[in-house]
């Protein structure tokens, strides 16, 4: 016994370098897995603080730019809005909308940190709990998909950028029904890599790519990105399709986050429905 | 004793800050940020606590770890470093260095381009780290050469900027 003790006493800072080894390891690979350990992530309020003030002094460089984006998405808008109804009567346009069905709640939120020279990327949005946002709702901007929320803690949350290599999204070529696996290849940061669309789908360059309506992150028909060039290799039945996204993602200022208020019921009835 | 406590807690907080706010936010060429927040683990007194200096490596890499998303990696590799630093020491400044008391945080200042010694010990440490550093990111993806050219421009520029760091915060002692 006195042996025993005296050995962790010589050896004490070595067990501590082997403690704190073995902590750092397990957070590595625990970063791995699908949910994040719960406290290394910059969702956490001293890092989102740290962020969001780093990002207030950059922000006030890009008012202008950040103008410009929103003018064009109100442009875009009311476009849509006019032509849909006759320009003589806009006023209509409340009363001829559809029902609305109440599905998803939009919120918006503001980007404080956004990586995109990783290999796994992730953005920091301000925005948590508080406001609604919790993990796995989807998250876009004007111009298309962003990515998932991965975590999110009272005042901010961390989103997985479709720049991830763990990223996963279901995706569809507009107008037909082909649904595919869309995932980054961590090469560039302006294509990603659309997978598992049959061989006897009819694509051509230049095709538009969606989001598929079979997950309940995304609404269906979210733009995400055109067709650049599709290749098969021999073995296999699927194309792999590079897609060329709408989006810069190394300039992004705010984002929407997409809740579907019925994923909840749908997962149940999935889950259960699977039990049986 | 007080002063080199208070230069040590100083240096911790400052180098963090640094990183996160500036060196992480340098990417040159799209990817390439350097990390001299190891000249913490560099700095601390060769005297000092061992035990000591692992806890404080691996908090300072955490640290790191949760401006970047990037798991423990940071950590890990810090505690690595902190780990080889004694034979680091013994290896670049000879056996009886850890005899004589010196201290080496003016040794580093003032030596840095006097002969090889201060030089060697930087560059070294500096590879381990960052060898250790993206080894450890290769257990999360399959990229080796990226990673390996990656490896090799952090490491010169880390290198540069640590020099840098050093020789403006020399001490203005004659």
């Amino acid at each position: 016994m006195q042996q025993i003790i005296n050995f962790f006493i010589k050896n004490s800072s070595k067990l501590l370098f082997l403690l704190l080894l073995t902590i750092s390891l397990v957070l590595i690979i625990q970063t791995h897995s699908f949910h994040k350990s719960s406290f290394i992530s910059s969702a956490n309020g001293v890092t989102g603080f740290v962020y969001d003030k780093i990002n207030n002094t950059k922000e006030f460089l890009h008012l202008k730019d950040e103008n410009k984006i929103l003018a064009d998405e109100n442009a875009q808008l009311r476009e849509l809005l006019y032509n849909s109804v006759g320009p003589s009567d806009s006023l209509e346009v409340l009363k001829r909308f559809p029902t609305p069905s109440d599905e998803f709640d939009v919120i918006p939120a503001k980007v404080i940190r956004n990586s995109f020279n990783l290999k796994e990327n992730y953005l920091t949005i301000k925005g948590g709990t508080k406001h609604g946002i919790k993990a796995d709702l989807g998250v876009i901007n004007s111009n298309g998909v962003i990515g998932i929320i991965e975590r999110a803690s009272n005042g901010y949350a961390t989103v997985q950028s479709i720049l991830n290599t763990e990223s996963r999204i279901n995706a569809k070529i507009k107008g037909a029904n082909h649904f595919g696996t869309l995932q980054w290849d961590g090469k560039n940061t302006g294509y990603v890599q659309l997978t598992d669309i049959p061989r006897l789908a009819d694509i051509f360059k230049g095709d538009t790519i969606v989001t598929g309506g079979i997950s309940t992150i995304f609404p269906e028909n979210i733009p995400i990105g055109v067709i650049e060039k599709a290749y098969t290799n021999e073995t296999s039945n699927y194309y792999t399709i590079n897609v060329r996204l709408f989006n810069d993602m190394t300039n992004i200022g705010y984002v929407y986050v997409i809740k579907n208020k019925d994923s909840e019921e749908i997962e149940e009835l999935e889950e259960n429905t699977g039990n049986e | 004793m007080n002063n080199v406590i208070l230069s040590n807690i100083s240096r911790f907080i400052i180098l963090l800050a640094a990183q996160v706010l500036i060196f992480n936010n340098i990417d040159l060429f799209g990817f390439i940020n350097p990390f001299p927040y190891i000249l913490f683990i560099l700095l601390y007194p060769s005297t000092g606590n061992r035990s000591f200096l692992y806890v404080l490596s691996f908090l300072l890499g955490l640290s790191v770890d949760m401006f970047e998303n990037s798991g423990g990696v940071h950590a890990a590799a810090s505690l690595i470093l902190a780990f080889v630093r004694p034979n680091l020491l013994k290896f670049s400044f000879g056996v009886s260095f850890q005899y004589h008391q010196t201290n080496l945080n003016d040794k580093v200042s003032k030596e840095l381009f006097k002969g090889m010694e201060v030089l060697t010990y930087l560059i070294l440490a500096t590879i381990i780290h960052h060898c250790s550093l993206f080894a450890l990111e290769i257990l999360r993806f399959n990229f080796i050469w990226e990673i390996l050219l990656r490896t090799l421009l952090t490491t010169l520029f880390t290198i540069l900027t640590s020099i840098i760091i050093i020789y403006l915060i020399k001490p203005t002692k004659k």
